[in-house]
């Protein structure tokens, strides 16, 4: 798939964004006043900017309103409900424990979940894609959730939260590479189901039906990508993972915190682009390709 | 609403391309632009048309297949592919606006483009890849079994179908109703064992793909015939007399 650039930092900066939402609804943080109001400024920042940058790849973003109506059938209408019930609740909370000392509490309880589901529903819309058999798995979300939370732990300064997190979240990770590598053949669709021909012989693309470049190629079967995939995997691994890991195990004053977060972010959009970059759409079959 | 009919419909109008008559002149791929661009939605966009590096939209492409069968000659088949109106179309739950939609009465599945923000996630929803994001008007674009063709009474009866099927000079499409099991479309596909593609993924063809018949087998050929000496018997008449007249020369 064609790794577009607001995409991967729509889910990189509202993943980090509403995962410390997440904590902060729980009160970890249980920050008050000026130190709140810093605290709620990064969270929504990310989580909505991130949610704007999803809005730059549309073709008519101006009709984004009725993307929300579609919550019954939609994973990404359903997202859409859920990010913005979620800024709603947290921003009432935030209002709360920076002017009336916190006085709110199950406001954040509330706002917490709505983060969670949120996170949950971008991820959906990746895993419920037969047609991209990487995705199409429960790592996916379970994925999607361990790194945003704990992304989102670091930026709230939970510690050992965010440690416990990104061990999990770095297995998941491996796991999910490994087993993803060999799911598109474990499935069985090939240029022989995909033409019906398959029991006739060795089916071969002979010849495209366009000499030129298409919508379908760019968007589907976007092989550039994953020229440095190996190298890739490793970058993105020593950055979102074991780099924090061991800052924090130095010291967790605010400026390794800090530090920590830089890296996971950078590595997080390394592992981000691969995640597209790395996914083979069963449309490719039609062309000879993956 | 985006959510699929709750009964399938008992109307179920496709296409049946027959793989063994298609002869992959692409006329369908042009009448499908031509008659498209013009009518339904938005037009069918091209980029740089007439530059280095032109691509546009089309909702029709004919793709080529060779098939080596374990024994024999490789076999060559051109593939047309199309939206498939699939029966549980996954396309059409994924749209976030409700633009995407499978009719109730006829099971045709449109694009509202007026609802449309272009998202591109129904196109990678499709294992066909029967979706183009149009690049100048920032919608989807789709087959639309010519909708605005086979129930226009302004036209000739006649004309009454897709424009692939009215252009097909061969003969290889068909268009029907799939959900009757009388219709001729439903016939054929009984009687030529047509096909569904990539029926793994659960999406329901209503198109249906009839297998290419098989070839007939040429005599086997000795491998050594073509350096045997030409076996010539004793000419006769006109050709005898002027084999002996050049011999002699």
């Amino acid at each position: 798939m064609h790794p577009a650039g607001s995409v991967i930092l729509f889910t990189v900066a509202s993943g980090l964004g509403f995962g410390m939402l997440t904590w902060l609804g729980l009160g970890l943080p249980d920050a008050r006043g000026w130190a709140a109001f810093f605290h709620y400024a990064v969270a929504f920042a990310l989580a909505g900017g991130g949610l704007l940058a999803s809005t730059f790849h549309l073709g008519n973003p101006q009709r984004f309103l009725k993307a929300f109506s579609q919550w019954r059938s939609s994973w990404l209408s359903r997202e859409g409900c859920l990010a913005v019930a979620c800024l709603l609740v947290m921003g009432v909370f935030a209002l709360g424990t920076v002017f009336y000392d916190n006085a709110w509490q199950p406001l954040g309880y509330i706002g917490a979940a709505l983060s969670i589901l949120t996170v949950f529903a971008t991820s959906m819309i990746y895993a419920q894609l037969k047609t991209v058999p990487r995705w199409n798995h429960w790592s996916t979300p379970v994925l999607f959730l361990a790194l945003s939370l704990g992304g989102g732990g670091l930026l709230a300064g939970q510690v050992g939260l965010a440690i416990g997190l990104l061990c999990l979240a770095g297995a998941l990770q491996l796991f999910a590479w490994l087993s993803g590598d060999g799911r598109f053949h474990e499935r069985g669709t090939d240029v022989g189901t995909a033409t019906g021909l398959g029991a006739r012989g060795i089916v071969r693309a002979f010849e495209p039906p366009h000499t030129g470049n298409n919508y379908l190629l760019k968007e589907m079967v976007h092989q550039v990508g994953r020229k440095h995939a190996v190298k890739l995997r490793v970058i993105a691994f020593a950055l979102m993972i074991v780099a924090p890991l061991v800052l924090l195990m130095i010291s967790s004053s605010v400026l390794m915190i800090c530090l920590a977060v830089a890296c996971h972010a950078l590595g997080t959009f390394a592992q981000r682009w691969l995640f597209f970059a790395e996914a083979e759409h069963v449309v490719g079959l039609y062309y000879g390709k993956r | 609403m985006t959510t699929l009919p709750k009964t399938t419909s008992a109307k179920k109008l496709g296409l049946v391309i027959d793989l063994d008559t298609c002869v992959g002149c692409h006329a369908c791929v042009v009448s499908c632009k031509g008659w498209n661009t013009e009518n339904y939605g938005a037009p069918l966009s091209d980029q740089d048309p007439y530059g280095s590096d032109p691509s546009g939209t089309f909702l029709n492409r004919v793709h080529s297949y060779e098939v080596q069968p374990e024994t024999g000659p490789a076999q060559l088949i051109h593939f047309p592919k199309s939206c498939l109106h699939c029966e549980d179309a996954p396309c059409v739950t994924v749209c976030p606006t409700g633009a995407s939609y499978k009719r109730a009465e006829d099971g045709i599945v449109l694009v509202n483009e007026d609802a449309c923000i272009g998202c591109g996630l129904c196109a990678w929803a499709c294992p066909y890849g029967a979706r183009e994001m149009d690049q100048a008007a920032g919608v989807m674009k789709k087959c639309t079994l010519c909708v605005d063709r086979i129930y226009n009474d302004n036209l000739p009866e006649e004309d009454r179908v897709p424009s692939c099927v009215r252009t097909c000079p061969s003969g290889a499409r068909h268009f029907g109703d799939l959900g009757d099991d009388t219709s001729e479309v439903s016939q054929l596909v009984a009687a030529r064992g047509g096909m569904d593609l990539m029926p793994e993924l659960g999406t329901k063809p209503v198109n249906k793909y009839l297998p290419p018949r098989p070839k007939d087998v040429p005599a086997d050929l000795d491998i050594l015939a073509p350096y045997l000496e030409p076996v010539s018997g004793t000419q006769k008449g006109f050709l005898g007399w002027l084999d002996k007249a050049l011999e002699k020369l």
